[in-house]
């Protein structure tokens, strides 16, 4: 595993199960008395949001807390931002408070990796979302989902999602969720298809590793999984799709559509969903509806990445090509 | 986990018949020193602590009559020593029934040395609840305590050097049950 998490394509099958696996142990703190794990005590996690976001930041921030660090919130309205300080400046800022991660959203896509690769920080850079480009975290949240529901919280262990159907419909252009999802279901053997206006599309998505289709209809009875994704109308300078009405009527998900998927089949959206648009009232409220199970499955598998990634000397090692030569490290024994 | 799985020389300081009698043993003293109280509780420390403490409960089970419910409590998150390793994988904590609240837990462990991953089990529980008391059981002791912990039911005490490793091998794990003593490759690092 590597040291930051920057993009679903970086994990490995191998890393993407530990984190599903370890997410699946932390989950069940939640029946406990006390929910909380010494484990990152003394570890300082910035969040450091340049974009508006209010469930992806009080989930990192419950994760860390869950596990002890401490958590300061940065965000750039009202503060050094909006003065004009740039991202390098405000990285050596936070630097030098000592943080020890800093969990960063930003508008551009690719900040989250200039800060990891600049050198302007030592600190593990978890990316929380970086314009239309990844959204890591929100993918592990869906494939946890994904996995507990069709295999059990307990039969999923270890296991990927070997042969899963999942449809992601919406606006695949301006979704990073759309984007971090394909590649990491892809990389645990789900087969993913994109459905959408081709509108909707961006250049190249021929080359993901996905298959496209522009007719929801056809895909639905043969999905396991159908992932809605939110009209982004505040990405859309332009106009994508003539009204909102046709684009309901043809790539939102009503009760009759609903109808139309295998029993076990459920419905997955990230939120914030707009009902009506993209999904209606009577799906959005129904048991096959996982939106709220996912709120819930963040803060389990953030709870897992900042363990990972904070927890030990340095993320586990492995599955990835070692960059150093074995037995550089003085190897440890264990009695059991 | 175990980095030297082929410890060299490693020769056998209990067999199979020999773990046997030692539990049965335990299982006895457990009856006797709680006076057969019904609210004992016997949790594991993964890997090889849990499949000791269904083995006990079992054997409990025979002795004073309803069946013992066994547990596993994993301590990797209170581990002192984890950020000198690289992130390891979680472990199940399973509790059975209500809570540990009120209730006699019986820690099991295969080998104490340091006494580290007590104390860990230790704050462990501390976030789980109030057990009314908490007892310790290995099935050795190879001495070198680096913390004031003690265990009440031993297996067997083997003393060792700190350049030697007791490996513990059970059936429902490696296949064949067996107590392993050899050298250590690496520098004497006592950390359990």
């Amino acid at each position: 595993m590597k040291r930051h998490l920057i993009s679903a394509a970086d994990l490995t099958r191998d890393d993407a199960v530990l984190i599903l696996d370890t997410a699946e142990e932390l989950a069940r703190l939640s029946d406990r008395p006390i929910k909380k794990l010494p484990t990152l005590r003394g570890r300082t996690v910035v969040t450091l949001f340049f974009e508006d976001s209010t469930r992806t930041r009080i989930s990192f921030e419950a994760a860390a807390k869950r596990l002890s660090a401490d958590v300061i919130n940065f965000s750039a309205k009202g503060s050094s931002v909006s003065k004009g300080e740039s991202l390098k400046d405000t990285a050596q800022t936070l630097e030098a408070m000592g943080a020890d991660a800093v969990i960063i959203r930003h508008g551009a896509s690719g900040a989250p990796y200039r800060l990891a690769t600049s050198g302007w920080i030592d600190a593990a850079v978890i990316n929380a979302g970086d314009g239309t480009h990844q959204h890591p975290t929100q993918a592990l949240l869906d494939a946890f989902t994904v996995r507990r529901r069709l295999l059990g919280p307990d039969g999923g262990l270890g296991r990927d999602l070997s042969g899963r159907r999942i449809t992601i419909t919406g606006d695949i252009l301006h979704s990073r969720v759309a984007r971090s999802n394909v590649d990491l279901l892809s990389t645990l053997g789900a087969e993913v298809t994109l459905v959408g206006p081709p509108t909707l599309f961006p250049v190249g998505a021929e080359g993901w590793p996905c298959e496209i289709s522009y007719d929801l209809d056809a895909v639905l009875p043969k999905s396991d999984a159908v992932m809605m994704l939110r009209v982004q109308r505040e990405r859309m300078g332009g106009a994508f799709f003539p009204t909102e009405r046709e684009y309901a009527r043809r790539y939102g998900l009503d009760g009759a559509r609903m109808a139309r998927m295998p029993a076990h089949a459920v419905v997955m959206h990230p939120g914030p969903m707009n009902r009506g648009m993209e999904i209606t009232a009577e799906v959005a409220d129904s048991p096959r509806c996982t939106a709220v199970e996912q709120v819930t499955a963040g803060v389990s598998v953030r709870m897992a990445v900042l363990y990972l990634l904070l927890g030990g000397a340095q993320p586990p090692a492995g599955q990835t090509p070692a960059a150093e030569p074995r037995g550089a490290r003085p190897r440890t024994e264990e009695n059991h | 986990m175990d980095d030297n799985a082929g410890a060299s020389h490693a020769r056998t300081v209990l067999e199979g018949p020999d773990i046997a009698r030692a539990l049965t043993r335990i299982a006895h003293e457990i009856v006797e020193r709680t006076k057969g109280a019904d609210d004992v509780l016997l949790l594991g420390i993964p890997t090889r602590g849990v499949h000791l403490a269904r083995r006990l409960a079992a054997r409990l089970g025979d002795i004073a009559g309803p069946a013992m419910p066994a547990g596993s409590l994993d301590i990797t998150m209170y581990r002192d020593d984890l950020r000198l390793r690289p992130a390891r994988a979680l472990a199940r904590t399973e509790i059975p029934g209500e809570s540990i609240d009120g209730r006699l837990v019986v820690l099991v462990d295969d080998v104490l040395f340091s006494g580290r991953t007590i104390r860990a089990a230790l704050d462990a529980l501390g976030d789980l609840g109030r057990p009314r008391a908490v007892q310790l059981a290995v099935l050795v002791d190879r001495g070198h305590r680096e913390l004031p912990i003690r265990a009440d039911y031993v297996g067997k005490n083997i003393p060792t050097s700190l350049r030697e490793a007791v490996r513990v091998k059970l059936a429902e794990e490696d296949g064949r049950d067996g107590v392993l003593l050899g050298l250590r490759e690496s520098a004497p690092t006592p950390d359990r």
